[in-house]
C-alpha cells in the first residue's frame, strides 16, 4: 500500500504531464512524443491511485482493466480512418456513462456513511471515498450532493447525446435534423423537470431523484443531437468533448480529486475552443448551430446565371498536365467515397511531374474537426503541403487548377457576393479565384445547407460528376 | 461508318481535314476513315502517314465522293463538288450558310446532311469543336509573324554595343481570339502591347495577356454576353471617340494588327487613311478582317499594299492556310470532337440528335430542309458582366480610429467578464466550504491552462487532439477505482462496470492517437 504523499505526487506529475502531452500538439513532430506524456500520466496516475490508501477488490478491478485494455486495443487498431468521428463519439459515451456510475455510486455511499453514523457504528473499514465522505461536515455534504447532481446531468446528455452523435456519424441513424413534435420546448421542458427535481433531492428526496433525473437527462441529450443536421457535427463532436470534460471534473468535486479536475478542466477548455473555431469558421453562433436549422434568410437570394458544364476525366488531366500549381480542396464527399488514396496517387504523379500541388483544408470540412488531415496523413499525403484557410486563400488567384472534391458550402462564393445568402460571411475557399476550378460532384444537388452553389455556374468551372474515387482514379490514367 | 476527306480544291488553300492523328481517334469512334490520295501533302501529311493511321487511300475525288458516306472538308465545297452529293449523306466543312444561300439550297435538293462547322454555339461545351477560335488563334499568332516579316526592326528593344535599339510598339484592336493571340505572340517577343476592344469585360483578358487595355471613359459601354461573346456595332459618338484614341497613337505605334469584326457585317472602318498618314514610314498593319472588306481604308484583301509614306498594309485572308500544318491538326481535331458528339455510343453510327444545342446550331440542312437559322441555343454563351463597385480604401486616420475603438471595445468587455466573474466567485465563496473553494481554485487555473495550451494546437491536429483527450477523459477511472472497494454490491458492480469502460476510453483512445500521428509524414 502506498502513503497519501505518494498518491497526491503522483497526481501532479500526471497534471503536469497531460498538459505537456495537449501543448505537444502544437506541431506534428513534437506530437508524436507528446502522446507518450499522455500514456505515462495516465499510467502514473491509475497505477497510484489503485494502490494508495483505501483501495480494495483487486480481483475485479483488475481483470476489468484487463478486458478494458483489450477491447481498447482491438478497436483502436481495427478502427478505419474514416471512421474516427463516429469512434471519437463512442469514446465520448463512454466517459458520460462512467461519470453517471460514478455519481449514483457517490450518493450510495454517501447515504451509506451516514446510515452507519447514525447507528453509531465505527467509522473504520469503510474504502476509499467512503472515508473521505466520513469526514466531510454537514455544508460540505450539500455541495457533494450538487455535485452529484452536475456530474449525473452533464454525464448522462453527454452520454446519449455522443450515443447519437456515434449513429449519425457511422449512418445507423438518419443524418437529417429530426425532432419530435415540440421541438425544443420538450428540451426545456425536461431542463425544468431535471431542475425541480434536484431541488427535491438536496431537500431528501430518495435515491429515486437521481434515477429520474438520469432518465430527464438522457432524453435532453438524446433529442437535442437529434434535432442537428450531419455537416453540423464537428460542432457537436467537440461540444460533446468538451462536455465529457466537464463531467470528469464534475465527478471530481464530488469526489474531491484535483487530478480528475484538472484533467477535467483541460479536456473541457479544449473542446469549448474547438467547438468555437468550428462555429467561427461556419459564421453561425453557437447556440444556433446547437438548436439546429440556419437563420432565415434576409431576402431573396441573387439569381444565379449560366449553366453548370460537365466535362470528362481527359479534359482534366489535359489540364492538370498543362498546370504549374494545382490546390485541392477535399471534403466529406472524400472521405464517404473512400477517394483519399485515390487522391494521393494523383498528388504523387502531380508532384512527379515537377508541378506544386497543395491541399486547402476548412476547419469545417468533413465531420471532424482535424478529419480531413488525418484522412490525407493516412493516404501518405506530406503534412506540409496540407494547409489551413489562412494560409493558403490568397494563392488562389496565382493558381492555375482548383481541384474541388465532396466540398460544396465551403467554396460556396455566396458566402462573399450574396448578403442575402444564409451563409452571408462564413469564410470559404476563394477557389473560383483560380484559373479554373474542377468541381467533382455526384450530381447537381445542392449541399447540405440546401444552398445552390454559384461556383458551379461559374465561366471558369467544370463539373466532373461521379463517385469522386472512380473519378480521380480514371483521371490518374491520363495523366503523364 | 465511312468517313473521307478530299483534296481542297480552292485556290491557295493548304488544309486538309483529316490528318493522320484525328484518322485514330475518328477510328476508335468505329468509323472507317478515306482520303483521296495527296489530299494532305500541302500541310505536310504523305499517303504514308495516312496509310500507316489505318486510313484508306482513295485515287480521285469522284471514288472518294461516292465511297465515303460522310465527307469532312475544310472549305465550303465548290459547285462540282455540291454535284456530287448524294441523299442521306453527310457533309461537315466550313459553309458560311448566310453567305451561300444558293449552295445550300443545292446540297438541300440533294438531299445530303450538312453541318457548318463556322455555326457551332459559342457554349463552354462546344469550345472543342470551334473551329473559327482555333483558325482565329492560329491567324493571331501568324499575323504577328508576318508583320514581323515586313517590319524593319527588332520587335524586343536592345541594348547592344552597336547601339540602343528601342521596342516596337503594337497596337491590337479587338481581343477576340486573334487578337488575344497576337498580344500573346507579340508579348512574347518583346514588343510593347497596347490593345483596344469595344467590350469592357476583357479588359482583364487583355491584361493578363501582358499587353496595356486603352480604356475609353464612355458610358456606354457594351457587354458582350448579348450577343453571344461577339462584338456589336457601336454608336456613332462612341465611334468617333474610338477613332480620337486612334489617332492619338498613330504617331508612335509600329505595328496595327486589326482584327474587329461584327457577326454578319462588313468588318468596321477603324483605321483611317488619316491615321495610315500619320505612321511612320516602314509601319505595318496587318487587316486581319480583309476578307470582310478590312478595318483600314487602304486594306486590299489578299494583297500587300504600300502607302505614300511607305506604311506596309497586308491584306491577307489565308492566314491559317500559311501554317498549313498546325491549323491543320487543330481543325481536323474540332471536327473529330464533332464527330464523337454525333457518335454517342461510340459504334460507328451517326446519330443527328436535332435535340442537342451544338449539333441542332451547326446543323444547316437535314433530312431534305434548311435547318438555317437555327434557334436561339438555350443557354447563354457567357454570364452578363456585373459592374464592380468601387470600394474605398480608409484613410489612416479612420484606420486608426477604428482600431482604437475596437481596443476599448475589447478593454470593455474583458473588465466586464472580469467584474462579473469576480463578482460571482465572491458570491461562492460566501456560501460555499473552504475545501470546495479550494478545488474550485485548481479547476478556474486548469481551465485556463487549458485555454493558452489549446490554442497553440496546430489545425491540422484536432482530431488527434479530441482522440488524445478523449484517452485522458478516461481518467474518470480513477473515480471508479476510489468507489470499488466499497461494501455495497451495488457501487461494486457499478464502479466495475466504470472501469471496465473507462479503461476502453484510455487504451483505445491513446492508442489510435498514436496510429494517428505515426501517419503524418513531412514529404
Amino acid at each position: 500500500m502506498l502513503g497519501q504523499g505518494f498518491v497526491s505526487a503522483a497526481a501532479i506529475a500526471a497534471s503536469v504531464l497531460f498538459i505537456l502531452s495537449l501543448g505537444g500538439l502544437s506541431n506534428q513532430e513534437k506530437a508524436k512524443r507528446a502522446v507518450w506524456y499522455g500514456i505515462v500520466g495516465m499510467a502514473v496516475a491509475v497505477f497510484f491511485t489503485a494502490f494508495g490508501p483505501g483501495i480494495g477488490a483487486y480481483w475485479l478491478m483488475i481483470p476489468m482493466i484487463l478486458i478494458g485494455s483489450a477491447i481498447g486495443w482491438v478497436v483502436a487498431k481495427r478502427v478505419a480512418m474514416t471512421e474516427m468521428p463516429q469512434l471519437v463519439a463512442a469514446l465520448h459515451s463512454f466517459v458520460g456513462l462512467a461519470a453517471v456510475f460514478v455519481a449514483w455510486s457517490a450518493d450510495l455511499e454517501r447515504m451509506r456513511v451516514a446510515a452507519a453514523k447514525a447507528a453509531g457504528a465505527s467509522m473504520e473499514g469503510f474504502s476509499a471515498f467512503a472515508a473521505l465522505v466520513a469526514t466531510k461536515a454537514p455544508d460540505e455534504l450539500t455541495f457533494l450532493q450538487i455535485e452529484v447532481v452536475f456530474a449525473i446531468f452533464i454525464g448522462a446528455v453527454t452520454f446519449t447525446g455522443s450515443v447519437v452523435a456515434f449513429g449519425k456519424l457511422a449512418g445507423k441513424v438518419d443524418g437529417k435534423p429530426r425532432q419530435l413534435p415540440g421541438g425544443h420546448k420538450l428540451n426545456a421542458g425536461a431542463a425544468a423537470l431535471s431542475l425541480l427535481l434536484a431541488i427535491l433531492y438536496l431537500n431528501g428526496a430518495g435515491f429515486w431523484t437521481l434515477l429520474v433525473l438520469a432518465a430527464l437527462s438522457f432524453f435532453i441529450g438524446w433529442h437535442l443531437i437529434m434535432g442537428i443536421g450531419g455537416a453540423d457535427m464537428p460542432v457537436v463532436v467537440s461540444m460533446l468533448n468538451s462536455y465529457s470534460g466537464w463531467a470528469a471534473a464534475a465527478i471530481g468535486f464530488t469526489l474531491s480529486n484535483d487530478l480528475l479536475i484538472v484533467t477535467g478542466a483541460l479536456v473541457g477548455s479544449s473542446g469549448a475552443i474547438l467547438s468555437y473555431i468550428m462555429c467561427k469558421a461556419m459564421n453561425r453562433n453557437f447556440v444556433s448551430v446547437i438548436l439546429g436549422g440556419f437563420g432565415g434568410s434576409k431576402g431573396p437570394a441573387a439569381e444565379i446565371e449560366g449553366e453548370q458544364v460537365a466535362i470528362d476525366a481527359a479534359g482534366v488531366a489535359s489540364s492538370l498536365n498543362n498546370a504549374d500549381s494545382v490546390i485541392i480542396v477535399p471534403g466529406y464527399g472524400m472521405a464517404v467515397a473512400q477517394a483519399q488514396n485515390a487522391v494521393s496517387e494523383l498528388v504523387r504523379k502531380l508532384r512527379a511531374a515537377g508541378k506544386e500541388v497543395r491541399f486547402a483544408i476548412h476547419p469545417v470540412a468533413g465531420r471532424l474537426p482535424g478529419h480531413m488531415n488525418v484522412l490525407l496523413a493516412e493516404a501518405r499525403v506530406p503534412y506540409d503541403i496540407v494547409m489551413e484557410m489562412d494560409e493558403i486563400n490568397d494563392d488562389f488567384p496565382s493558381t492555375d487548377v482548383a481541384i474541388v472534391i465532396g466540398s460544396n458550402d465551403i467554396v460556396n462564393p455566396a458566402a462573399q457576393e450574396d448578403p442575402n445568402s444564409p451563409i452571408a460571411g462564413m469564410p470559404v475557399l476563394e477557389v473560383w479565384k483560380s484559373r479554373v476550378v474542377f468541381v467533382c460532384k455526384r450530381g447537381q444537388g445542392t449541399g447540405y445547407s440546401g444552398i445552390e452553389n454559384p461556383l458551379f455556374f461559374k465561366e471558369n468551372t467544370r463539373m466532373l460528376y461521379g463517385d469522386a474515387r472512380e473519378s480521380i482514379d480514371s483521371l490518374l490514367s491520363h495523366i503523364d | 461508318m465511312k468517313i473521307g476527306a478530299p483534296r481542297e480544291l480552292a485556290k491557295g488553300e493548304a488544309r486538309v481535314a483529316l490528318t493522320p492523328d484525328s484518322a485514330q481517334f475518328i477510328q476508335k469512334l468505329g468509323h472507317a476513315c478515306l482520303i483521296e490520295s495527296g489530299a494532305g501533302e500541302a500541310a505536310g501529311f504523305d499517303d504514308d502517314a495516312y496509310r500507316n493511321a489505318g486510313v484508306t487511300v482513295v485515287d480521285g475525288a469522284e471514288a472518294l465522293w461516292s465511297e465515303a458516306e460522310v465527307v469532312i472538308k475544310v472549305r465550303e465545297p465548290s459547285e462540282a463538288e455540291a454535284e456530287r452529293l448524294r441523299e442521306g449523306q453527310t457533309l461537315i466543312s466550313f459553309f458560311w450558310p448566310a453567305q451561300n444561300e444558293e449552295l445550300l439550297e443545292k446540297c438541300r435538293a440533294k438531299g445530303a446532311t450538312v453541318v457548318a462547322m463556322d455555326m457551332v454555339p459559342r457554349i463552354s461545351r462546344a469550345q472543342k469543336m470551334d473551329a473559327l477560335s482555333s483558325m482565329a488563334n492560329i491567324a493571331g499568332y501568324r499575323a504577328v509573324i508576318e508583320a514581323g516579316n515586313h517590319f524593319g526592326r527588332f520587335f524586343t528593344g536592345q541594348v547592344t554595343a552597336a547601339g540602343k535599339v528601342p521596342p516596337a510598339k503594337v497596337l491590337v484592336i479587338g481581343a477576340g481570339v486573334a487578337g488575344l493571340a497576337a498580344i500573346g505572340t507579340a508579348t512574347s517577343l518583346g514588343a510593347v502591347v497596347r490593345a483596344f476592344d469595344v467590350r469592357p469585360e476583357v479588359a482583364e483578358q487583355i491584361e493578363s495577356m501582358g499587353a496595356e487595355f486603352l480604356f475609353l471613359d464612355f458610358d456606354e459601354s457594351q457587354d458582350g454576353a448579348e450577343s453571344g461573346g461577339y462584338a456589336a456595332p457601336s454608336s456613332p459618338e462612341f465611334r468617333e471617340k474610338q477613332l480620337e484614341c486612334f489617332r492619338e497613337q498613330a504617331p508612335e505605334i509600329d505595328i496595327v494588327i486589326t482584327t474587329a469584326l461584327i457577326p454578319g457585317r462588313p468588318a468596321p472602318k477603324l483605321w483611317l487613311e488619316d491615321m495610315v498618314k500619320a505612321m511612320k514610314p516602314g509601319s505595318v498593319i496587318i487587316d486581319l478582317a480583309a476578307e470582310k472588306g478590312g478595318n483600314c481604308d487602304l486594306t486590299v484583301a489578299d494583297e500587300r499594299v504600300v502607302s505614300d509614306n511607305g506604311v506596309v498594309v497586308v491584306g491577307y485572308t489565308d492566314f491559317p492556310s500559311r501554317m498549313a500544318t498546325q491549323s491543320s491538326l487543330l481543325y481536323a481535331t474540332n471536327l473529330r470532337h464533332m464527330l464523337t458528339d454525333l457518335t454517342p455510343e461510340k459504334d460507328g453510327a451517326i446519330v443527328h440528335d436535332m435535340e442537342d444545342d451544338v449539333i441542332r446550331g451547326a446543323t444547316v440542312t437535314h433530312a431534305g430542309e434548311i435547318t438555317f437559322p437555327p434557334p436561339p441555343p438555350k443557354v447563354k454563351a457567357i454570364a452578363a458582366a456585373k459592374p464592380k463597385p468601387k470600394e474605398k480604401a480608409p484613410t489612416p486616420e479612420e484606420k486608426k480610429a477604428a482600431e482604437l475603438a475596437t481596443f476599448k471595445a475589447q478593454t470593455k468587455r474583458q473588465v466586464t467578464l472580469l467584474g462579473v466573474g469576480g463578482a460571482l466567485m465572491l458570491l461562492l465563496g460566501q456560501i460555499a466550504p473552504a475545501s470546495f473553494m479550494q478545488h474550485f481554485i485548481v479547476f478556474v487555473l486548469a481551465c485556463f491552462v487549458g485555454f493558452q495550451v489549446i490554442w497553440n494546437v496546430s489545425h491540422s491536429l484536432h482530431t488527434p487532439l479530441m482522440a488524445v483527450t478523449n484517452a485522458i477523459s478516461g481518467i474518470i477511472i480513477l473515480g471508479a477505482i476510489l468507489q470499488i472497494g466499497s461494501g455495497s454490491a451495488v457501487v461494486v458492480i457499478l464502479a466495475a462496470i466504470s472501469v471496465l469502460i473507462a479503461t476502453i476510453n484510455i487504451v483505445g483512445g491513446f492508442l489510435v492517437t498514436r496510429r494517428m500521428l505515426a501517419m503524418f509524414q513531412k514529404s
